[in-house]
């Protein structure tokens, strides 16, 4: 499934956010967002998943969802948004619960998106039990039990610490490899979105418009080999020349607000 | 540094700790009945005023003989289960919708924030002209002023539901009946059990003015009577009746929250 974006505007009462946004991420794509503080990056992403009404312009999914698919936009969220009194079992079925899925259905489900996150032995504990590290985890797996067409990704990795967000990136690649899932990633880390994406959205600060589209040429399962490191740092470079002016005034003006 | 002077870096960080000791309260209770008793048998409170502990527990030793005690805490006891449960189900059910829809809580806020402050208890007599002398005005007077707590814990209990959470069961598509029981009601329960533990104590408090009001039977009513027959002993043990009525209440609503709360 591809998600097109047509000249997408959005204001917060007299506040322009977003103006004037279009591309398109292509099927099995991962299309990376970034820009200064403020520039409407979330608020673009929530637009896509129809948790704000489109104002201006146009969002639409083109193509049909994966076979099995019980939610085409799925959202992976920043602060994990787990259920505090919900296993990691009861986090991920929650997901599942109204669809009419039979129980065996369901709990095989569960066990396979456990198992494929490494989570199987964590089944039966509580968010608070786990690291920021696993419930991001428990917040993927319960992305991908109800096999999304497009997965929204908000910040995901922002409230890790390094190390766990270099092993969630691994695990990520190896998702995605296996899933094929279209993949629109919200980020403020040039690092990862040149380590994940297919493709980067440069946008401008506040309203946000695009600035830039950067393709990032070398395969996601290949970015780890030492050979391609000086291109990717080459890109990284690129993209902070293109928002550092950006995000310097952003940074006053969140200041200022 | 070598010719420097050395000193063990001191620890600084002591006290300010949270925690309890089991046993402090119990000491603290023992030392303070010890001192009540060794000041009235030495005749520094005297009898007429404030009974010892001894008589206390022989007033109520005869109460429970005679079955007084069963009569007096069964009238208390169902006119706070009645009145509690009406106040409470109805502080619910507005508490939520509050909580939930825009329009309830517009028009609830203003409405609750003025008849909240209103001592219900003066609204006995209005009771009392509506229902007549018997149950139903007490009760109504207990479910209306559990009422008014109940509703503002809800709410805000509701109101306090982190709304990542919503959005996340909105994202997978939960519907709305769904959300209300799977996210809102579980994510407000701690909330709404403290409301309980202040409506509870509210209800104790109106049961007491209630029958003391208009009753026969009821704690209220026998410590209204052994106070104008100046029976002090009797008195007290009302007192410690509605001491250990409260306490016995606490404890149910703590072994709940404990059930319902294990995820804490």
């Amino acid at each position: 499934m591809q998600v097109l974006l047509e000249e997408v505007g959005f204001a917060f009462a007299d506040l322009q956010v977003l103006d004037g946004i279009s591309f398109t991420v292509t099927e099995g794509e991962t299309a990376a967002l970034i820009g200064p503080s403020g520039c409407g990056k979330s608020t673009l992403l929530n637009l896509v998943g129809g948790l704000l009404p489109q104002q201006q312009g146009r969002i639409a999914t083109v193509g049909d969802a994966p076979p099995g698919c019980l939610n085409p936009l799925t959202f992976v969220f920043q602060d994990f948004a787990l259920l505090p009194w919900r296993s990691v079992a009861g986090n991920v079925a929650l997901a599942l619960e109204h669809h009419p899925l039979g129980r065996a259905e369901r709990e095989a489900r569960i066990r396979e998106v456990l198992q494929l996150c490494g989570l199987s032995d964590f089944a039966d504990a509580l968010p608070k039990q786990l690291s920021g590290g696993m419930r991001q985890r428990v917040g993927i797996a319960r992305a991908i039990a109800v096999r999304p067409a497009v997965l929204l990704m908000d910040e995901p990795l922002s409230a890790l610490d390094a190390q766990t967000r270099e092993l969630l990136m691994e695990d990520l690649v190896a998702i995605w490899a296996r899933e094929r899932t279209t993949t629109l990633y919200v980020t403020h880390n040039l690092s990862e979105a040149v380590r994940l994406a297919d493709k980067v959205v440069v946008l401008s600060r506040r309203p946000g418009r695009i600035k830039q589209i950067v393709a990032i040429d070398v395969p996601v399962a290949e970015r780890h080999r030492p050979e391609h490191a000086a291109t990717l740092q080459r890109l990284h470079d690129e993209l902070w020349t293109l928002i550092k002016a950006e995000a310097k005034v952003a940074d006053r003006e969140v200041q200022n607000v | 540094m070598s010719d420097t002077r050395r000193e063990t870096v001191r620890f600084r960080g002591g006290g300010f700790v949270t925690g309890s000791r089991r046993w402090a309260p119990w000491l603290a209770f023992a030392l303070i009945l010890a001192a009540w008793e060794a000041a009235s048998l030495t005749g520094l409170l005297p009898a007429l005023f404030m009974p010892a502990p001894h008589e206390v527990v022989l007033a109520l030793h005869a109460l429970l003989v005679d079955g007084q005690l069963f009569v007096h805490i069964g009238a208390s006891l169902q006119r706070i289960v009645i009145g509690w449960l009406l106040g409470s189900a109805a502080g619910l059910a507005i508490g939520f919708a509050m909580g939930i829809f825009v329009l309830a809580r517009s028009v609830g806020l203003p409405v609750v924030a003025a008849l909240f402050p209103i001592p219900k208890i003066a609204l006995l007599p209005l009771f009392i002209l509506w229902f007549g002398i018997g149950e139903p005005s007490k009760v109504a007077t207990i479910a209306l002023g559990v009422f008014f707590p109940t509703v503002v814990s809800t709410y805000s209990a509701v109101d306090n539901v982190p709304r990542n959470l919503i959005r996340m069961a909105q994202s997978f598509g939960l519907p709305t009946r769904m959300i209300v029981t799977k996210v809102i009601l579980p994510g407000a329960m701690p909330g709404i059990l403290a409301g309980c533990r202040i409506s509870s104590s509210i209800a104790l408090i109106l049961v007491v003015a209630a029958e003391m009001i208009g009753a026969q039977f009821g704690i209220g009513a026998f410590v209204l009577a052994a106070g104008n027959l100046m029976q002090t002993d009797q008195l007290v043990a009302g007192v410690v009746l509605l001491s250990l009525l409260g306490l016995t209440i606490s404890w149910l609503l703590s072994r709940l929250e404990k059930t319902l709360l294990r995820w804490r």
